[in-house]
């Protein structure tokens, strides 16, 4: 699997084929989680984790819950760890606002947690509406408690990932994979 | 919309009654007078109480049930934690899970707070919010007999998620605490079920 191939389609006009960087990551992403025994994936969709959700809802090793809200899945991560399941929150950064009373809940009780950020509101972001959140999601995840690592390329992505799911699985803590808008690629009209 | 009566169970008496004889029964409890209520009837290293993140009750609850299928799961909790979470309704909803029940003990009002009137003293059927969403089973309990009924399909799987109504008095009764230590909580809970702490 080549990482960071730039094959994905740069033609399509939906936000989907324009926020699905380079092909490739989703898969390897997959992998890297499935490795990390993950068995339970919960979501509010992004276009930024098309691919990934649908390698996860496609996988019969895989329990998908989609979402009315993201807090919905700190609290469904909590009680699948109460039952020995690792779970893996998708999600967008504006969700991260929605998340912050709930994340008292993983911090409070030490559940491992992990979150799979995309990020909206930086780079070359065209819609005002999602640049306050965007600026805030790393602070407001930090001043919660939650750990925050940056991945601005495929590679450290997977990189960042795999380490990510040790320190929340092995090491019971909260933390929050960000992945730039700049390597998702800006969303285009 | 037209208040709702409300019946007059005891909440102490029908959560007691509905936690007789629990078995293996996995249970998560909703922050607030629900907690005491179960803590009152008898705590366990199978009770996960929550003492924060209003809203989280029965979602708790389905992450536990889809980790353990094996397993029957109950969520007790009271109206304003659920209605925190009227989302979630249809979240479980569509998750379809066979060994959940989320118990709503209703007695219409924020008992932590003073007493003020919920959504459900003020219309809001709970039970007809989880039916709209696809619960296969959504009865509102009003008396022992229906609590006895109750109790016996907890101990069952079905085809998809149930709640159960439980209309209570508004009573502020002398709280019975849980301890607050989540970390302990969850450990213990994990020990039950033969998990290592990390």
């Amino acid at each position: 699997m080549q990482i960071g191939s730039s094959t994905a389609a740069q033609t399509g006009k939906n936000e989907q084929s324009e926020r699905v960087a380079p092909a490739g990551w989703p898969l390897e992403m997959h992998r890297v989680l499935k490795g990390a025994q993950v068995r339970q994936v919960s979501y509010v969709p992004d276009a930024g984790h098309a691919q990934l959700i649908k390698l996860f809802e496609a996988d019969p090793e895989v329990l998908c819950n989609v979402l009315t809200t993201e807090e919905e899945g700190i609290a469904i991560a909590a009680g699948a760890w109460l039952g020995g399941v690792r779970s893996v929150l998708l999600l967008q950064s504006s969700g991260v606002g929605n998340c912050i009373n709930m994340l008292a809940l993983a911090t409070v009780s030490r559940f491992p947690l992990l979150l799979l950020v995309t990020m909206r509101g930086e780079w070359a972001e065209f819609n005002p509406w999602q640049v306050p959140m965007g600026q805030a999601t790393e602070p407001a995840l930090n001043a919660i408690g939650v750990r925050t690592f940056r991945a601005d390329t495929p590679s450290d992505l997977l990189e960042i990932t795999a380490s990510a799911a040790t320190l929340a699985f092995e090491s019971d803590q909260q933390v929050a994979v960000l992945l730039s808008q700049r390597m998702l690629g800006a969303k285009k009209w | 919309m037209a208040k709702q009566s409300h019946a007059a169970l005891d909440r102490r008496e029908a959560v007691a009654a509905l936690l007789k004889d629990r078995g293996d029964l996995l249970l998560i409890t909703g922050l607030g007078s629900p907690s005491y209520d179960v803590h009152a009837a008898g705590d366990t290293d199978a009770n996960y109480y929550l003492w924060g993140a209003m809203g989280a009750a029965a979602l708790v609850g389905l992450g536990l049930a889809q980790a353990r299928p094996d397993r029957n799961v109950l969520v007790i909790t009271g109206d304003g934690e659920q209605l925190m979470g009227l989302g979630g309704l249809a979240t479980i909803a569509v998750a379809k899970p066979r060994n959940l029940v989320v118990a709503v003990v209703d007695n219409g009002h924020f008992g932590e707070t003073g007493m003020q009137e919920s959504h459900t003293a003020r219309g809001i059927d709970l039970a007809e919010v989880a039916r709209a969403c696809g619960f296969i089973d959504a009865r509102t309990i009003r008396d022992l007999t229906d609590v006895e009924a109750a109790r016996a399909a907890l101990h069952q799987d079905a085809d998809g998620p149930r709640l159960f109504l439980l209309k209570v008095k508004a009573d502020n009764l002398p709280r019975s605490l849980p301890p607050r230590d989540a970390v302990h909580l969850k450990n213990r809970f994990r020990a039950h079920l033969g998990l290592p702490v990390n």
